[in-house]
């Protein structure tokens, strides 16, 4: 074990975490936000809407996320309408373009994750709450989302931690996150072994950091479920 | 345990059979070369899969020589030389420079080609303007002032520019080394790729070997395109393109450098690559 | 539309003769690395039932590192240092001289580990939907462990576990896209071959989209009837 090759290498490795974590957190957070929409659509009861929303997911769930970063990347980059419009200073950027590219994949399964959530509310309590007069926006917020977002919640946390996993398809358009730099590490040094398990081991750190902290989330959003210690701590009468 | 110890054999035992790797008979009757095929025309594909190129043609005219029978297989660039080691193939004839850097991992023939590296760039891009165009630079070390003194002059012109280039290449080291404070390194992993930006406007410019570059820019569909700037060679941009050979086969490296010398003194090169580059790159002793 | 047509088409200048041959190659990669994956899913899954401790320790830590790590690590680690690890591994059972691994062999193997992890979750979760009555009625009548295994587990394990496969071979069809960065010629790396020299990429990718789009709904269809048929005189509660 070449400690002073490994170390040197988790320092360059390193380096590409803050590039990972942006890709990561932006492409999470607009992809929930862009889901939202697509669920809701497909719960509008309008059937142009749902139709929409069904074949956007079928389609980015169909194919694989790197077609889909070349088809924006160098697919895009392909028609001079593009170049010369306003999107172009964004679609230059292989920042941009794999960021647009994990948000639209991970908003197609994320939407029916967030489906999922708002249907397992029972019905009878959106009843009881329109049978008191409650508007459909306050129904959303106070009924549906905190119920919904527990059940989403263990199948989402699976979904962030696989999208931290998939950013390192952005090596693959010249982006140096933790990936890129290990494979121009492999290739520079030909000690693919070494190189792959400090690459290995800084995502699986910061998978494990990500599992708990939503594991703490779900702790918090679900108090009814967890029964606090105090039986324990009532002394027993004589 | 043993059920476990019968999966494993029976694993490896089918990738034998898939790679149909084994020990060499040292007479060298058989020899498997490696290749990129999308380098064009060092090697490259035709539209029916089939490998091409000078070095294709190279080969051929060496195996002839060294009367043995060749089968030339490709292989994604950045892992040839692991491959080579690992006893995938016996020989890289894929435009690979020799540096210093690499015959710590392998051991190369003499070269048969040498051509220095420049830019490439669009024709309505700043870049086009660089200074000294055409003009060859050696960063041997009898010619390293001046070519250090050309690159400080080009450094403040290359100043934020975005440079393509292929990655573990001897120009990709060439870049880090003497310009990777001013400039944003791009690295591909096909030259392909780097073209496709090039056009697109992402980067502002590549930088490869003359030799591709001269087919990429006379191209119809690059008409865009032109190469600029001066060109370099020697010192990390390597001595010349030889045979890649593993260092535990003495008389494989003995048998390809007769071929070559042999090939090199009676033209063979000359009209090869006239054929190909249309411009010889026999190196000039 | 006809330029489309003529690029993706078979005659002369047509790509679509190579499309389809990068096709097949993309099934045959996809279907190795499913039955590798199997195959090592039932191990894994296994020892993690019935295994003792370290067995399920390590199982464990199989599937927690394979689901934590990006599968484009993965590959890599197989193409670049896979003929290492290999040889190593052939040394320890005993074989000699060099084991070297083709861009073919090692996506297959990589994306075969990988869906191995998937694998052993879908057959844990197929092996406890399984009544526990029936296995303790078949101990009792002295049902022996193979037989057990073959005529109780193993059809109706099976008929649950079908949905789960059924999501993992999309998958392993999915990630075998990015074999293309070693250089096997499946759908996405002819593509990009194709895209880099007619410089029309944006028709290549479209098309590779499009053969996923096609071979992704045909394996839906097909694990749709599997589950059917797998189903059949099954009551619904």
């Amino acid at each position: 074990m070449d400690f002073d090759f490994l170390k040197e290498t988790v320092l360059l490795l390193l380096s590409g975490v803050p590039l990972l974590l942006q890709l990561s957190f932006f492409s999470i957070a607009a992809g929930a936000l862009f889901a939202v929409l697509l669920a809701l659509m497909r719960l509008s009861g309008n059937p142009v809407l749902d139709h929409a929303a069904r074949s956007y997911v079928f389609v980015f769930r169909g194919t694989p996320l790197l077609v889909q970063i070349f088809l924006i990347y160098y697919g895009l980059g392909q028609f001079p309408e593009i170049r010369q419009s306003f999107l172009w200073p964004f679609l230059r950027e292989p920042y941009w373009c794999a960021l647009l590219a994990l948000t639209l994949n991970t908003a197609a399964y994320s939407s029916e994750i967030i489906r999922g959530g708002i249907l397992s509310v029972p019905f009878g309590q959106i009843e009881a709450a329109r049978a008191c007069g409650m508007s459909r926006g306050l129904i959303f917020r106070r009924i549906i989302v905190p119920q919904g977002l527990i059940v989403a919640l263990p199948a989402y946390g699976n979904e962030i931690i696989l999208m931290t996993r998939s950013t390192a398809l952005a090596s693959t358009i010249t982006l140096m996150e933790v990936t890129g730099i290990a494979s121009k590490l492999i290739s520079e040094t030909f000690r693919a072994v070494e190189v792959f398990i400090c690459a290995g081991a800084i995502y699986l750190i910061l998978n494990f950091a990500i599992s708990r902290a939503i594991a703490l989330v779900e702790r918090r959003l679900s108090p009814q479920f967890h029964a606090p210690a105090l039986a324990a701590a009532v002394p027993e009468r004589a | 345990m043993k059920l476990m110890h019968l999966c494993a054999a029976a694993l490896v035992a089918s990738l034998s059979l898939v790679t149909g790797a084994s020990a060499q008979p040292k007479d060298w009757a058989n020899i498997k070369i490696a290749t990129e095929g999308a380098y064009k025309p060092w090697n490259f594909t035709d539209a029916s899969g089939k490998l091409i190129g000078f070095e294709v043609d190279l080969a051929e005219d060496l195996c002839k020589r060294m009367k043995a029978k060749c089968e030339i297989v490709a292989q994604a660039f950045d892992g040839v030389i692991p491959a080579l080691n690992a006893g995938k193939f016996d020989a890289i004839m894929a435009g690979m420079n020799i540096t210093d850097k690499r015959k710590e991992a392998i051991a190369f023939t003499t070269p048969y080609g040498r051509t220095p590296s420049t830019f490439a760039v669009l024709k309505s891009n700043a870049l086009a303007k660089l200074p000294d165009d055409g003009k060859v630079y050696s960063l041997m070390p009898d010619g390293l002032a001046a070519a250090e003194k050309s690159i400080n002059e080009i450094k403040p012109l290359l100043k934020g520019k975005v440079i393509g280039v292929q990655t573990s290449t001897a120009q990709a080291n060439f870049l880090e080394k003497y310009f990777k404070d001013v400039i944003d390194i791009r690295q591909y992993k096909t030259t392909e790729q780097h073209d496709l930006d090039l056009a697109a406007g992402r980067v502002d410019g590549v930088f490869a070997s003359i030799s591709y570059l001269k087919g990429v820019v006379e191209e119809p569909k690059n008409k865009d395109m032109t190469l600029a700037g001066p060109r370099y060679g020697g010192g990390p941009l390597g001595f010349g393109v030889a045979v890649g050979l593993r260092k535990g086969d003495p008389e494989l490296l003995a048998k390809f450098d007769a071929a070559v010398n042999a090939a090199v003194a009676d033209g063979t090169v000359k009209t090869l690559s006239t054929k190909w580059f249309g411009f010889d790159i026999t190196p000039q002793h | 539309m006809a330029d489309y047509v003529e690029l993706m088409g078979f005659g002369p200048k047509g790509w679509g003769l190579l499309m389809a041959q990068a096709t097949l190659m993309t099934i045959a990669v996809s279907a190795t690395a499913f039955a590798l994956g199997s195959a090592l899913g039932a191990l894994v899954a296994w020892a993690r039932i019935e295994g003792n401790r370290p067995l399920r320790i390590a199982a464990d830590a199989y599937v927690t590192v394979l689901r934590g790590i990006p599968d484009l690590l993965v590959i890599y680690l197989l193409y670049f240092g896979g003929s290492q690890a290999l040889t190593a591994l052939a040394h320890l059972v005993g074989a000699k001289g060099f084991v070297g691994v083709n861009a073919f062999a090692a996506g297959a193997i990589a994306v075969g580990i990988i869906s191995g992890a998937y694998q052993s979750e879908v057959f844990r979760g197929a092996f406890a939907a399984i009544a526990r009555g029936e296995l303790e009625a078949a101990r009792s009548v002295g049902m022996s462990r193979p037989l057990l295994f073959r005529r109780i587990i193993v059809p109706q394990a099976l008929r649950f576990a079908i949905p789960g496969l059924g999501n993992v071979w999309q998958l392993a069809l999915k990630e075998s896209a990015l074999i293309s960065v070693v250089g096997l010629t499946e759908i996405l790396r002819q593509a990009q071959v194709g895209a880099g020299s007619t410089r029309q990429p944006f028709e290549f990718f479209i098309t590779a989209a499009a053969l996923y789009l096609v071979l992704s709904t045909i394996s839906g269809l097909g694990f749709q009837r599997a589950e059917a048929l797998g189903m059949r005189g099954v009551r619904r509660s």
